[in-house]
Formats: structure tokens, sequence, C-alpha cells
């Protein structure tokens, strides 16, 4: 059986989903441990043992909440040299992907990033990654050992079996010499009301909401229906809603019930973060958009009139 | 403060990509400097603006990537560093962060601006294995970059926020679009470009060997396409049509 090494990250304490995901496909690939770090990393363990580790390595010194990267670092390559895995998986998320870049880096390992799955083949991994922009999908055989790969958030359902898992004790020392990028402070802006990656609807808006005066129209929509705002690449960069908003392949994977493309033409860096929801529907001004051809009901028409129509709607069909 | 901006040539993020026999993405079609990269550029030049010092770029690719480092010249960098060589062409994540370590050491920078990520790769992992291999801190996902003395500090973007992080220099830093709206190059910039040096070496100047890739591709199949369904003009019953299907998935 292999041996796959899962990087829990926690997010104030607690096991991220995407950890958990990870943990659903470790199961099937081999024998599972993982390691959690920072505050919080004795409970986490707990909770991964439900998932399905048979071993938590924990560690709750105060400089992996503190420091970027470097401390983890220093975790993951001591766990390496006494446990060598055959497989570390991490999630596809801005921490995970620090820690795991600097990691391949030390081992000299490389890795497979932005996977959609992994499977165990001839004895060793071969990923499946979005490809050509999305458009396809490439099989990547992992070379490096150990094989090291990102996995996208929501590629697969966190689902507990139970189970307890064996807490260890990390024996690690973070040195002066990896306290170096230090986390001053911490600031919360957005209040979200409706976390984007756990949104049962997700409304979304482009360059055609015409400029960021017109997204409380999606808010107000969102508000009414239950869920959370996303948006486009393109809306991102132009610096109309912040980078925490952006559906796509650089931004948030989402799979809602029901994913509202608002003013979106659908390139494939935006799809391929949103193409698995249950149901799609797009209100644009272009019937020849990409977003057409892959959405359950397309509305060919002005957003900024349909939007605020579509709220009142909902608002008297709740409170009829 | 000597600043080293790492730029790359990408397809045309506006242009349709295609792909090579060997399943490698073609880059013979039209290409440009990575649009995040212009933002890099543009902070860097910022930097050098308020601290003053050298904004140097380096790029690793074939040699028209010249073209991508002179984009970056004409906006205002002092001098480009180009690694070319076959031998790198179809380099991973790793042999990349490898090529420019050697070829950044060399400058002895302060500070290594980079993208938060490309346009066409889109992962991410080059700035943290190249900060590992350089020996720096990194300080990500900056929307903003404040340098104070030997002390550099970014506020950096996070799902609800952002967190102040610092750090002495040398540093690395990834940049998000968000950073900086990037200067047009002037004409005065073009023609001042044209006269810059860019240093050409290769890759076994560098010392660095090609190992191993982290990667084999063993297939390429198309990714599975959702089917259109239906399409209307919005009459004004678009509204009613919406709230049927929303009523139908039970989310109303």
């Amino acid at each position: 059986m292999p041996s796959i090494l899962v990087y829990a990250e926690l997010s104030e304490g607690k096991v991220a989903t995407t950890s958990l995901e990870l943990m659903t496909k470790a199961r099937e690939l081999g024998d599972v441990y993982a390691v959690a770090l920072g505050a919080g990393a004795k409970t986490a363990a707990s909770t991964l043992g439900k998932h399905g580790a048979k071993v938590v390595h924990v560690s709750e010194d105060s400089a992996f909440d503190d420091y970027v990267a470097e401390p983890a670092t220093d975790a993951l390559a001591s766990l390496y040299e006494k446990e060598k895995p055959d497989l570390i998986l991490f999630g596809f998320t801005p921490d995970s992907r620090e820690v795991a870049g600097r990691l391949a880096a030390r081992l000299g390992a490389g890795l497979i990033s932005n996977a959609l799955d992994v499977v165990a083949k001839d004895g060793g991994f071969v990923a499946q990654v979005p490809y050509f922009g999305g458009a396809k999908v490439a099989s990547m055989k992992a070379n490096g050992k150990p094989a090291i790969v990102l996995i996208r958030p929501k590629s697969f359902e966190a689902s507990a079996k139970g189970g307890t898992a064996e807490v260890k004790q990390l024996d690690v020392k973070v040195g002066d010499g990896s306290k170096r990028a230090h986390i001053a402070e911490r600031v919360v802006e957005a209040s979200e009301k409706v976390k984007l990656e756990e949104a049962r609807i997700v409304i979304s808006g482009g360059r055609g909401m015409g400029g960021p005066q017109n997204f409380p129209l999606l808010e107000e929509l969102a508000n009414a229906l239950g869920g959370a705002v996303g948006a486009s690449r393109a809306v991102v960069d132009a610096g109309w809603v912040p980078y925490s908003m952006q559906v796509g392949q650089t931004g948030k994977s989402v799979r809602p019930g029901v994913y509202i493309a608002v003013g979106i033409s659908g390139a494939m860096q935006h799809t391929v973060g949103m193409k698995t929801s249950k149901i799609i529907i797009a209100i644009n001004k272009d019937a020849e958009a990409p977003i057409m051809k892959m959405a359950d009901l397309g509305v060919v028409g002005d957003a900024l009139k349909i939007v605020p129509a579509l709220t009142a709607a909902v608002k008297a069909k709740k409170n009829g | 403060m000597k600043i080293v901006v790492t730029v790359k040539q990408v397809p045309d993020p506006n242009s349709n990509l295609t792909l090579e026999a060997d399943n490698t993405i073609s880059r013979e079609k039209e290409v440009v400097l990575d649009p995040g990269d212009e933002c890099g550029v543009e902070e860097g030049l910022q930097l050098k603006e308020a601290h003053g010092g050298e904004v140097i770029l380096v790029s690793m690719g074939p040699e028209r990537a010249k073209d991508a480092i002179r984009k970056g010249l004409s906006m205002g960098a002092d001098r480009g560093v180009l690694i070319s060589d076959a031998s790198l062409a179809g380099a991973d994540a790793l042999l990349t962060a490898r090529v420019l370590a050697a070829a950044i050491k060399q400058e002895e920078p302060d500070l290594v601006i980079c993208a938060t990520e490309s346009y066409d790769g889109s992962t991410g992992m080059v700035p943290p294995m190249l900060a590992e291999l350089l020996g720096f801190p990194q300080l990500t996902f900056a929307k903003k970059v404040e340098v104070d003395g030997s002390t550099v500090k970014v506020h950096r973007q996070t799902a609800d926020g952002y967190q102040v992080v610092e750090a002495s220099t040398p540093a690395l830093i990834t940049v998000t679009a968000a950073i900086a709206e990037p200067r047009y190059a002037s004409l005065k910039g073009i023609m001042a470009a044209r006269s810059k040096e860019i240093k050409q070496v290769a890759a076994s100047e560098l010392g660095v060997e090609k190992g191993q890739p982290a990667e084999t591709i063993e297939g390429v199949v198309e990714a599975e396409a959702r089917k259109a369904g239906e399409v209307i003009e919005d009459d004004g019953s678009a509204v009613e049509k919406i709230v049927q299907v929303l009523a139908a998935a039970k989310v109303l």
C-alpha cells in the first residue's frame, strides 16, 4: 500500500474543507496520514481521524500561524525524511501552494499543480490536470520522489467515515532563520455573509455589469436568494471587486446548486471554476457568448434591467 | 535598491491556443509580455521612483522573448537578462525556478518581484520555489507594498480581507493585478529601450543541469463539456422564466 501524506490546512483552528476533500481521495489511494500545524492542530487531528487518517502529526507551535510558508516547509521536510511518504497531497489554495512550492524546491522533487484528480498507476501516480485553458484534460505522470500533487478545491466530496487517528507530536524546531515573513496583522474587510465556496447559489458578474457601481445589484439579488456574489477575472483585474471574489482557474472553484453568470462571456479561465455547478443560468447581451453554449438557461438581454426585476420577483415570491 | 522583476512571454490571452504534436502548448502564435508581469514591472518602477536604485528584468525563454523584455524596458526598466537555451524548451516549474534563481543570484538584488501566477500556466508555483532556492522569505499576494529601509511590508490578500506581512530584505514578493495600473510606454520610452542592454545567458553558463522533469504528459483528452440548454431573448418574460428555473432547482 502506498503511503499518502495529506497537508491539512487549518483556518482559525479548524481543518479547511479542502483538506477534508483530499482525505476522501487519499483513503482510496493508500495508507493515509496527515500533518496539522498551528493553533487547533490537536482538535484537527480528531476530525482528520474521522476522515480516515491513521496517524496525524501535530505541532501547535505559534510560528506556524505567525510566519508565511517557511516554518511549515521545515516541518514537512523533516517529516518527509522520517516517513518517506510516496505521495504528498496539498489543496490548490493560496496558503498550501506556497508551502508546496518551497517543499518541492527543497526536496528537489518537482510537483504537479492544479490537478482535478489523482490515481495510482504502475506503482506511481497519475494526475488529471486542466490543460489548454481548460478545454482539455491532460494525464500527467508524477516523476518525482515523493510525488507532490496539488488538487483543486471541490474536486471531491468531504465525507467522514468514522475512526480515530493516533496523534503524534511532531518533533520539529522552527529556527529563527524560518521566522522571516511575519504576519503582523490580520484585517477583515468583507463581512462575508455567505461564503462563496459554500453558497447554494452564486451570482457572478463580469464586464457586462458595466462597472463596479452596478455590483450592488448582484448583492441585492444574492441577499434575496441567500447566495453569494462572485466575479470574473476580467473585473477583478480591472479593480472593480477584490480578488477574493474571483471564480475561475486562478480564483475559487464553486459547485453550487445554481450559478447565475451575469455579463460574463464564459472564457475557459472562468468556466473551469464553475462548470460543475448543477444549474447554470447566463444573462448576457451577446447570444453568441461561449457561456450560452453551456448554460441550462441563457437569457439574451440587458443585465442591468433583468437583475433588479429578478430581485423584485424573488422577494415577491418569498413574501407571497 | 536593486529590484529584479521576473517576466515571461506568453501567448496573447486574447488569441486562441493551439497544441503541438507532443501535446505542449504552441508558443509560435502571437505572444505578449504576461499582463500580470506588467503589474510587477509597474510596481518595481514605482519603488525605484520612491527609493532610487535599478530595475532589472529577468526572463527565461526563446530568443524572441527579448520582445517581452523590451516591452518592460520601454515602460522604464533599466536592463534585462534573458536565459535562452534550446534545452530549456518545455521546462517545468522547478527547472524554471532553478534557472531563474541562478541568474538572479548573480544580481544580488534586494527585492525580487513576481506576478502571482502566469497567464498561460496559471499554477503560481515558480515564485515559492524561487524564494526557496534564493533563500529569501516570500511575501505573497501583495496588493500593496511599502519599503522602509531594509524592511518590506505588504498587504497580502486573503479570502476576507488582508494580512500585513513584513520581512527584512532581501525578499521575494508576488503581486496581484490590484497592485498598480501598468503605465503605457511613451514614445520616448520606446526609443530609449532600443539602446538598453539585454544580456543573453546560456543555461550551461549558470551551471544548471536539466534533471528529470516533474511530470510526463501521458495523454490529453477533451474536457467534459456541458450541453447547451435553452436560450431565450428577453422580451419581458425572462424574469418569470428564471424564477421557474430557481423554483425547480428548489432554491426558491
